[in-house]
């Protein structure tokens, strides 16, 4: 299995066969992405740092971006792990182009993103007679905040779980099939369990892509604190009056980030080990 | 020996000759970027439609100059000139931003107002809510969207709110006049708060409700030459032309107030 032969290769330290070279533009895209990181840092006002973050309006941003962020999470989850499933498992006629559809935002401008969503759930959407039935208002919630986080992060879900799914192949699904169990409980005891650290990393991607969504949000949602105004949505306002403000809230995020990837890498690899 | 020098200097004829042919058809055909000047404006996002139509009567007047303009929000623009961004003129849409770039000992004279601008209502088309007041903008379970008070946008509302004693509840406060603009023009907003220009730029796909209680709220936009910029000449005669008649006219076509 390919999860064994990993957890084998991190243990010794093995001769990598990677040419010299090849090490100069790989320290040069490291540098590429820390040194921006390190360069914020050095703006940053640490005598300031804490009374910046802790204002009534960071805060609320920061609660407000992880709320939505986990909400959009567990949305990506009920969604797009069986739509990466269907994707991964299933023959259908048109599949490929369901499948670039489905991954378009990956690529799309969130902007765009944040346009289209506004002409399918706004007061003159697609769906506006729908939602006018049951009166239901989208547009300018922290609902339209959680869709925006989930339009955008679903498909890191299902291209990262697809992949995973893939990998880990059919071999114990069709054995258990064999033995006389039922899809459900294949999927139940054999697959899921099998790409666990997979969904979990996946789910990981789409909460930091989730937390780091601006340009849908603004553009479908809006801006007002405590409801929508996100912590990278204050962050840019904050911008324009007190720059150390969006500093200290920039490297707020950024923290969250790395823990958040820090847990759930150990996490993944204890269920690997 | 004679001939010899004669030879070299036909030599030399010739070759300057071909390479004067050869640069011909390129000055003509790229006359811009080859032999011709450019003049760098940094401009208020605002300023979009009114200064590209001034950029195109100042190159009719100055042959070989091209006028290249850096739309962005004033905070923006301000921000980058004084991290050393090459630009000869600067127009804000408000008098701080250019305070700080003229505290900064980057303007080449004192700054000038060149402009005013003042809030209005704009509503969808159909005008949904039926807003004909400022007063109306108090209404109950009325989508009203307002730029935030950090923006200029949003300090002419917060001022206007205080100077009439009326509180709004807006849904949202947004990045920029345009975010507003936006929202009122998808529909997803009753009202939104925006500057009579922003109005007029939008054609057809809102309608503009003045109000009185607006004038407690005038906004100045200033314009100076900048100093270090490459074409400091050229940017103070750009200042020039918005000052003048000429430009004052496209200036109040498009909605703005009289800079006096």
């Amino acid at each position: 299995m390919t999860m064994g032969e990993q957890a084998r290769g991190r243990a010794p330290r093995v001769y990598s066969g990677l040419p010299r070279w090849l090490f100069v533009p790989a320290a040069l895209g490291a540098t590429l992405v820390v040194l921006p990181l390190f360069a914020l840092t050095t703006r940053l006002d640490w005598t300031r740092f804490f009374e910046l973050i802790t204002s009534d309006s960071s805060m609320a941003a920061l609660r407000l971006s992880l709320e939505t962020s986990v909400a959009s999470t567990v949305i990506c989850i009920v969604l797009g792990v069986p739509l990466a499933l269907v994707l991964a498992r299933e023959q259908f006629p048109g599949q490929a182009l369901v499948r670039t559809l489905v991954l378009l935002p990956l690529v799309l401008p969130p902007v765009v993103g944040g346009i289209a969503l506004l002409y399918t759930f706004g007061r003159r959407g697609l769906l506006a007679p729908v939602m006018d039935l049951f009166g239901i208002q989208i547009a300018f919630s922290t609902a339209a905040v959680v869709i925006a986080q989930s339009f955008v992060a679903l498909p890191f879900l299902v291209v990262s779980l697809e992949g995973t799914l893939r990998t880990v192949g059919r071999r114990y699904e069709l054995v258990a099939a064999t033995l006389g169990a039922r899809p459900s409980t294949v999927l139940g005891r054999i697959t899921l369990p099998l790409v666990l650290p997979g969904l979990v990393s996946a789910a990981v991607l789409s909460f930091a892509r989730a937390l780091g969504e601006f340009g849908a949000t603004l553009t479908f949602a809006g801006s007002l604190q405590g409801v929508t105004r996100t912590l990278p949505l204050e962050i840019y306002l904050q911008r324009v009056t007190d720059p150390d403000a969006a500093i200290a809230l920039s490297l707020v995020l950024i923290a969250v980030a790395v823990a958040v990837t820090l847990v759930t890498a150990r996490i993944s690899d204890r269920a690997i080990g | 020996m004679r001939k010899l020098c004669t030879a070299a200097a036909a030599l030399t004829a010739l070759a300057l000759s071909l390479a004067g042919c050869a640069s011909t058809p390129a000055a003509t055909g790229t006359s811009t970027a080859g032999g011709g000047t450019t003049l760098t404006v940094f401009a208020a996002a605002s300023m979009k439609p009114t200064f590209t139509a001034l950029g195109t009567a100042f190159e009719s007047t100055h042959a070989g100059v091209k006028v290249t303009f850096n739309f962005a929000g004033s905070q923006t623009l301000a921000e980058q000139i004084i991290n050393g961004a090459a630009a000869d003129a600067f127009a804000s849409a408000n008098e701080a931003n250019m305070k700080t770039v003229t505290d900064a000992g980057l303007a080449a004279t004192g700054a000038q107002v060149y402009a005013t601008n003042q809030l209005t209502i704009a509503v969808p088309p159909d005008n949904p809510a039926g807003i004909t007041s400022w007063n109306d903008l108090t209404k109950k379970g009325l989508k009203l969207v307002v730029c935030a008070p950090v923006v200029p946008c949003g300090a002419a509302t917060e001022k206007i709110e205080q100077a009439t004693g009326t509180t709004l509840t807006p849904v949202s406060e947004e990045q920029a006049v345009t975010d507003v603009m936006a929202k009122v023009q998808a529909g997803e907003a009753d009202a939104g708060l925006v500057y009579q220009t922003d109005v007029i730029a939008a054609g057809e796909t809102v309608k503009g409700i003045e109000f009185a209680e607006s004038s407690k709220a005038i906004n100045t936009n200033v314009i100076a030459a900048l100093k270090d910029g490459p074409q400091a000449k050229l940017g103070q005669e750009f200042v020039d032309l918005v000052l003048s008649a000429e430009g004052q006219q496209v200036l109040k076509a498009a909605g703005f107030g009289a800079a006096d």
